[in-house]
Order: structure tokens, then sequence, then C-alpha cells
């Protein structure tokens, strides 16, 4: 009776499904699925050599700060960092009175109450706050910024498939929209408001390109800020954001794997030598 | 373990081996204890206070609104904060008591900083059972000796906050704080 | 326990004797993974799974009482909570990334136990109890894992949660009711992630005493093995301790190894990026992909494209979806061979291994995005899936003619070492010494 029954079941499910497939494998035959420009067009990110990769690799401490300077100067007017704490810059080199000094003087003052009053108001960060956020809300960072909201960049770096190099893919990635494009998809020019960039899922995005010039910051040790550099430190420091335990777990790894790999050994030989008898035996 | 009976000649003599593989018993079953040991430790750990909970260990108070006479209530460490300016007559009664007579033998001296005998500042916490003292808010009973009052279980300090009357055992705790300037302190 | 010359338990120390008296759980112990249960002697690498499961789970319960420590089970905080955890409660990144990295192992050694299960027929006659627990327990594993992706609050985990839910609302009539009182809702919410929180949590301890039942249905007929023949006297068998906790020793070690080398060096290669960003209702990602645990599963219930007369398509893919775990519950049923293992079944065997290849398949189309060729590949072996469990396994079973099997479990550990002369063979394994705790 199980037998009858589930021969039944199975033959129905499995014929239908082969049923669908035929339906299925007609339709794409007679009205094969059409390319779209996001297939055809999206790039994957560039490769970059960053110090950061590997089993073995560490973040480069100059490279973090002069990327935290570039958030500083450049991304921080839009986007939010709001995981992060000032004292956590604490792990880029910086001494506990850089970190207060540079607190003190951020942009963006972090919301408070008047104790006085009890009204909304705000006051210098201090170490121990996170990095306040530009816009009060959503809506404000949507009017602010041609509806568009500008993502935390906290969370980037792991947030996107190969964060750290489409970080820096994207910033440099932007471009005229080749003319291939737009003879094959003609429907698929950029809005106006929007830029053309390859390495963005939709190949459309609200953000201009932030990066435009060469000297835009001043690196105090000397590298020369070009844009391609900047890229580069600005997407090492979003990285070590993302992930700032990165060197303590490569550390813990390495010292986890050498105690299994030897405790394991002792354990094979041990199970070989209780199992000894048992083999000598058969 | 099982090898002692079954040893007869495997290594290079027969009670060497019997040694050789009992050791290596011992020593995977130690290793494993040892492994098991060192896993507990982050599992201990993470019970501790956090990266942004010891981040706020230390707190600034800005004196300057203080007058004589007036305390404030501010938090530490999670925990009420007593700061008060003292009144010339406030240091006068602290003074006049002989300290070997206390429960808590301590000077005011001892418990305020040098030069700024009018600053007492105590953790507001009853050192009997953790309630939060009464006497740092505009109008509260400050109990028979001008200080603080516990209203849970009837404890009594005095101007220099240490215990007259009442089950607590301690003077209230002075936490560890510094002058930045004239006007702020930082305490932790 | 199961069988006659199992060895008794003898406490040697007055307090275990004591301990022993009012309360036998030493003895338990004793006889369910100690001395006192007789295990067949040649059993090999596959049966290390189900003890590596067992760690696998008190991995996972350990981790996530630690995680549950520090862990708001609030829409409007549990992302950030999950990220304070990460950054600032001393050693919070390990915790999280075992447990996340964990759940994955779970699978991975679970799915090796099923498979073995499946290639040497430890579900049948006399252990069919063992694998319907078993299937129980996957169950709940499923349900634990679905709901436990769900508390971390992100992009992934909010639109899994409504796409899974989603399913039940394809049921008719009653479907849309269950599905809003499964989430509290009309969409997941915070009803949704504190419900899903505490079933989260109780789960594991339900799979736990699950796992106890499975353990002890085993230990009826005892432990099957790679030729699948019966035990047929003492010397077919070993005490579990020393001689199989000794290897699971090394399984484990082994298992360790390798869940260290994924955990320190890539956390986040099997989780998806999408779910770090914070759950926005307004917002679906571009693929929404379950786990990879999932995949098949999710492969079969997107194949089904085309309705069924007045049954809906998307209905058929939740009913086959469910069926393709369901119909394992009558596996002992539908494979009628007496011959248990594959190994001594050729016709049997070639088709397993069409099945592992299937599976993978399936896994690697539920994966991609849904769009051609990945939904016709999906259907072609979501189809073969049904047919061999449904229609090729009993046919097999009814026409196959399987190798001869070995006499006795002796003899073909005997056949494999290629003994010399002077050791003498089955009556001499009697005589030989049961190994003691004089050691």
């Amino acid at each position: 009776m199980v037998r009858i029954g589930a021969f039944l079941v199975g033959l129905f499910f499995a014929g239908w499904l082969l049923i669908s497939f035929l339906f299925g494998a007609y339709a794409y035959v007679s009205d094969p699925p059409q390319p779209t420009v996001e297939h055809e067009f999206h790039q994957a990110p560039k490769h970059v050599a960053f110090s950061f990769e590997g089993p073995f690799g560490k973040y480069d401490r100059q490279q973090l700060q002069r990327g935290f300077q570039v958030f500083k100067e450049v991304c921080s007017a839009c986007h939010s960092l709001k995981f992060v704490a000032f004292r956590d810059l604490e792990a880029l080199g910086y001494n506990e009175a850089e970190v207060k000094a540079i607190a003190k003087q951020w942009a963006i003052k972090t919301p408070d109450v008047d104790p006085a009053t009890g009204e909304a108001s705000t006051r210098d960060p201090v170490p121990a706050d996170h990095f306040p956020k530009p816009f009060a809300n959503n809506v404000a960072a949507a009017a602010a910024n041609n509806n568009a909201v500008p993502p935390d960049l906290s969370l980037m770096t792991k947030a996107r498939h190969h964060g750290s190099a489409y970080v820096y893919s994207l910033i440099t990635g932007y471009q005229e929209q080749p003319a291939e494009l737009l003879k094959e998809f003609p429907d698929a020019k950029t809005p106006e408001g929007l830029h053309y960039n390859p390495y963005f899922a939709n190949l459309n995005l609200a953000m201009a390109p932030p990066l435009t010039a060469e000297g835009q910051v001043t690196y105090g040790d000397g590298t020369k800020p070009t844009v391609d550099q900047m890229a580069q430190d600005v997407a090492a420091f979003l990285t070590w954001t993302a992930e700032p335990k990165l060197e303590n777990r490569r550390r813990a790894g390495l010292a986890t794997i050498i105690f299994l790999l030897i405790a394991t050994g002792l354990a094979y030989m041990a199970y070989q030598n209780i199992w000894a008898d048992k083999k000598k035996a058969a | 373990m099982a090898s002692v009976e079954h040893s007869d000649g495997q290594g290079p003599t027969g009670g060497e081996g019997v040694r050789r593989r009992d050791f290596i018993n011992v020593a995977a079953v130690s290793f494993a204890g040892v492994g098991a040991v060192a896993v507990v430790l982050p599992l201990i750990d993470q019970m501790n206070p956090s990266a942004d909970v010891l981040a706020l260990a230390s707190t600034e108070v800005d004196l300057s609104a203080i007058q004589p006479g007036q305390a404030i209530k501010t938090t530490f460490r999670a925990q009420p904060l007593f700061v008060r300016q003292l009144t010339e007559k406030e240091i006068a009664e602290a003074d006049k008591v002989d300290p070997s007579t206390l429960r808590d033998p301590q000077t005011l001296e001892e418990r305020t900083v040098d030069g700024k005998k009018q600053w007492l500042i105590t953790m507001g916490v009853c050192t009997h059972l953790g309630c939060v003292p009464l006497g740092a808010g505009e109008g509260e009973n400050r109990g028979e000796f001008g200080g603080y009052f516990c209203p849970c279980h009837g404890s009594s300090y005095d101007t220099a906050a240490r215990i007259r009357k009442g089950p607590a055992p301690k003077n209230l705790e002075v936490p560890e704080y510094k002058f930045t300037s004239d006007t702020a302190i930082l305490v932790g | 326990m199961s069988f006659p010359w199992a060895e008794h338990y003898t406490p040697k120390h007055p307090l275990m004797q004591w301990v022993d008296e009012k309360l036998p759980l030493p003895r338990l112990v004793y006889n369910a993974v100690g001395a006192g249960y007789p295990v067949p002697r040649n059993l090999n690498y596959f049966w290390n799974f189900g003890v590596l499961a067992g760690l696998a789970l008190m991995i996972q319960i350990v981790t996530g009482i630690i995680m549950a420590m520090h862990y708001g089970a609030n829409d409007l905080v549990a992302f950030s909570t999950v990220e304070h955890t990460m950054r600032d409660v001393n050693a919070g990144w390990l915790m999280r990334y075992a447990h996340a990295n964990g759940a994955s192992f779970f699978f991975i050694v679970v799915y090796l136990h099923i498979f073995r299960g499946l290639f040497y027929g430890s579900y049948k006659a006399p252990r069919e109890m063992v694998w319907l627990l078993g299937l129980v327990i996957f169950l709940l594993m499923m349900a634990t894992a679905f709901m436990g992706y769900v508390l971390p609050w992100g992009q992934m985990s909010y639109w899994g949660a409504k796409v899974i839910t989603g399913l039940f609302g394809a049921i008719p009539v009653v479907g849309e009711p269950i599905q809003t009182w499964l989430l509290g809702g009309f969409a997941p919410g915070n009803a949704s992630l504190n419900r899903f929180f505490s079933l989260h949590f109780l789960l594991p301890f339900v799979i736990a005493a699950v796992i106890i039942l499975h353990i002890w249905a085993l230990h009826i007929p005892g432990s099957s093995n790679p030729t699948g023949v019966d035990v047929q006297g003492p010397q077919d068998t070993v005490p579990f301790h020393p001689y199989y906790t000794a290897k699971d020793g090394f399984g484990a070690g082994v298992f360790l190894i390798l869940f260290a080398i994924m955990l320190f060096y890539a956390p986040n290669y099997l989780g998806h990026p999408d779910n770090y960003i914070e759950a926005n209702p307004l917002s679906t990602p571009a693929h929404i992909v379950p786990e990879w645990y999932f995949w098949p599963f999710y492969a079969i219930l997107r194949a089904f494209t085309v309705d069924f007369f007045f049954v809906p398509a998307k209905l058929l893919g939740v009913l086959a979806m469910f069926a393709s775990i369901l119909l394992l519950f009558f596996l002992p049923w539908l494979d009628t061979s007496p011959v248990r293992s594959g190994n001594y079944r050729p016709t049997f065997k070639k088709f397993f291994w069409i099945l592992i290849l299937d599976v993978l398949v399936l896994g690697y189309c539920g994966g991609a995005p849904a769009e051609e060729p990945y939904v016709m590949i999906s259907q072609v072996f979501a189809g073969y899936y049904f047919a061999h469990f449904l229609i090729i396994l009993p046919l097999i079973s009814r026409f196959e003619k399987p190798l001869p099997l070995p006499g006795s479990i002796t003899e073909s550990v005997l056949s494999r070492h290629n003994i010399q002369g002077e050791q003498e063979a089955v009556p001499g394994m009697g005589a030989d010494p049961q190994p003691s705790n004089a050691g």
C-alpha cells in the first residue's frame, strides 16, 4: 500500500516537473530571454592589492589614518558611520588625547538634551560617542540627497561581495556611458541626476563622484593624494570599520589551529595505539 | 587504558613500549583537557564589561554651577554620585567631631582633596544595602546630622558623609577623582 | 544492554558505588557511551558523524547562550546589538562567528550522517525508529536554523522570514490567516522577532531531548555497520570505550581543525553580504536566497512553474518541498531489499551516487538566481529526486540481485586485513581478552 501510494505521488511530482520543464524549454527556445543591460555591462570589482589580504595580512595603520582623513573630509558630509565610536580610532594608532581632539573638533555634533530646559540640543562628541549621523533621519537624508539615502558605511565592505575592492572600484569607476550600451539599449540612458558606474549593481547611482581631483585632501605623511590613492585608502579604512577585529581573529586562529594540529596528531596516535591489538588480531 | 595487556613487543623493547603507548594516551587526554580550559577563558571573559561600558568608566563633572550648601546628583559607572559644596558651618560641624568616636573613623580632610575642603564628592550608595540616600536634592530630608539620610533602614550620615546612626557599616564611599581645573573634576 | 556479552558496570570507588546505588547515572553513561556498549568492530570513518553532530550541537548551545546574553530581541535594536557583540563585547566576535559557522558545520555533519544512513541502509529494520527520530531532529534543526537566521535582523533575515512564512500563504483558504498568525502581523516585525527568538532558544533543547531518544532507540538493536550483516557474537564487537571514544576523539580533532579554518579565516564565506545591511521593509534584495543548507529544498520549491489545473504552481512547490523531506519518513518501507549495505547492492550503489550528484546540482541551482537555465535544470533534477525515492528505489529493491554477503563482521574484517596464519581465525577472536581499564 505504501509503495503504491509512493509510486503514484512520485509519478505525479516527477511527471509534472517534466511537463513544467517542457513548457519552460519551449518558452526558452521560442522566446529566449533577452539580455539585460545589467548582465552585459555590470563589471566585477577591480583587483587591488591590499595589505590585509591573505591569512597573515595586517592593516597598514598609516593607510587607515589616511583613509580616515578621506572619510572625515569627504564621505562624512553625507554618510554616517554609526557602529563605530571615536574611541575605536585608537586602533588606528592615535593616542587618547588625539582621539579626544578628533571627537571634540568633529564637524557634526552629537544630539543631546539641554540639562536646564530639556530641549533638544547638541554638544561636542566625546571619545565614548559613536560617530554622529549627518542627517537626523532617513527623510532628511533623502530630501537633501536627491531622494537617495546615503547608506551607513560602517559595514559597507562586508555588505557587498569583495567589499574592499568594490568600494575602491566604485569610487574610481565613474565614466561616460559607453556608446555601445546606448546602441544596444537605447532606453537605458542614465537618467538626469544619476551617474553611470559599471561597478554599481544597476549601473546608475545617485552619488556624484566623491573624489574628483588629485590633492582633494592633503596627507600629513607626505603620500601623494592621487584619486587612486585616496580611493584605496578609504576602502582600507572602511574595511577596518567593518571588521575591526580582523587581526585579533587571525592571530587567535593561528594559535588555535597549531594547538589543534598537535592535539589531533596525539589523538590519532592514541587511537592507533588503542586499536593496535584489534588490528593485529585482524 | 587498553594497551597494557596487548603490548607484547611493539616498542623497541617490550617494557619501554608499554610506557610509551600509555604516555601517548595520557598526553592526548591531557592535551584535550588543556584545550577545553583554554576555550573556557573567552567564555568567561565575555561576561566582563564590554568596551563601550568601560569607555564610560570615567565621568567629568562641571562644578561651576554648584553654590555653597547645594548638592547635585549625577552618575558615575551607572550609579548615583553626590557632589556637594559645603558651607563654612557644615565644615565646622564636621571638624568638631572627634574621629575616634566614629564607627568608621575618618576626618573631613581625609575625605576631600587638599585645599578643596568644601567639595565633598561621594557615591550616592548607602553602604548598608545599596539604596540611594536622600539629601542631595533640594528640600530632601538630610537626617539629624545634616548630611544624608537613607530612607530604607534609617542610616544617617553627617556633613562629611560619615555614618553616624543606623545600620550602615561604613561612610559613603569617596571615589577616585581629580580636579582638572578649579571648577571641573574627572571621576574615575 | 543490547548484547548479552556487554560488560557490566562495577564501580570501584566507594563514592561511585554510593552514587550508583542512589542514582544509576554512571551506569547509564557507561552503558550508553562507555565500555558497556558493544559496537561492531568494523565501523569506518562515516560512523564518526553522529558524535560530531552532538559536538556541533554543544558548540551551538554554548555559543548561543552567550550570544543571547548580549542580544536584544527587538526590531529597533537587534541589528545593533549583534554589531555591539562583534565590536565591544570581549571575544564577542569569536562567539558570533562560531555560532554562525557552527550552524553550517552542524548541517555538513548531519548531511554526511544522513547520507551514511542512506548508503548503508541504516534506516532498515530493526532500526526504523532510529531513522524516524533522526528525521524529527533534522526537521527541528531546519526550523531552529531558519529562526536563528532571522535574529540578526539584516536584509536576508527579514526577507527570508517574509518568503518562508509566505509559503504558508500558498495553502488555500487558511493560508493567509496562518501566515499572519505565524508573524503576529502582516509582515515580519517585532512580534515575529520575539517569538522567533524564544523558539530559537527553546528548540535546541528539544533537539537534545530527541537525540537522547535517538540514541536510546539505537541501543536496542545496537549500531549498524558497513557490511550490514548482523552482529553474531562477542568476536564481532568492541566496547565503545575506549575503542570508539578514541576514534571519535581523533574525528573531533579533524572536525575542529576544519571548523577553526573557516571560523578564523573565512567567517563570512558561507553567509550572504546582504545580511550586513539592516532590515528594510521597503527594499527587497536583488536575490533572496536562504542559507546554503536549504538550497536543494529551495530549488525544489522554485522548480514548479506551471499550474496543475486548479492547483497553483506556488502551492505545488510548497507541497513538493515538504514532500521531499517527508518522503524520507517512508523510506524504511519503500526500500524492501533485505540487504542493508550499499556495498553489496550494485544497482542501488549506482543510483545512490546519481542521487548525491542530483542533490548537489539542486543545491547549486537553489543558490543561483531564479532565472534560466537554472529553473529548467532544477526541474529535471527535482524530478529525479522524487523518482529516485518513490519509484526507482522500490523497483531496485524488488529486482536487484545483491552480491554475496560476508558470513559475519569478523570474516569481512579478516579478509580485508589479509592476516597471517599464526593468528587464529574466528574462534580465537572470542578468546581474545577483553580490554579493561587496567591501564
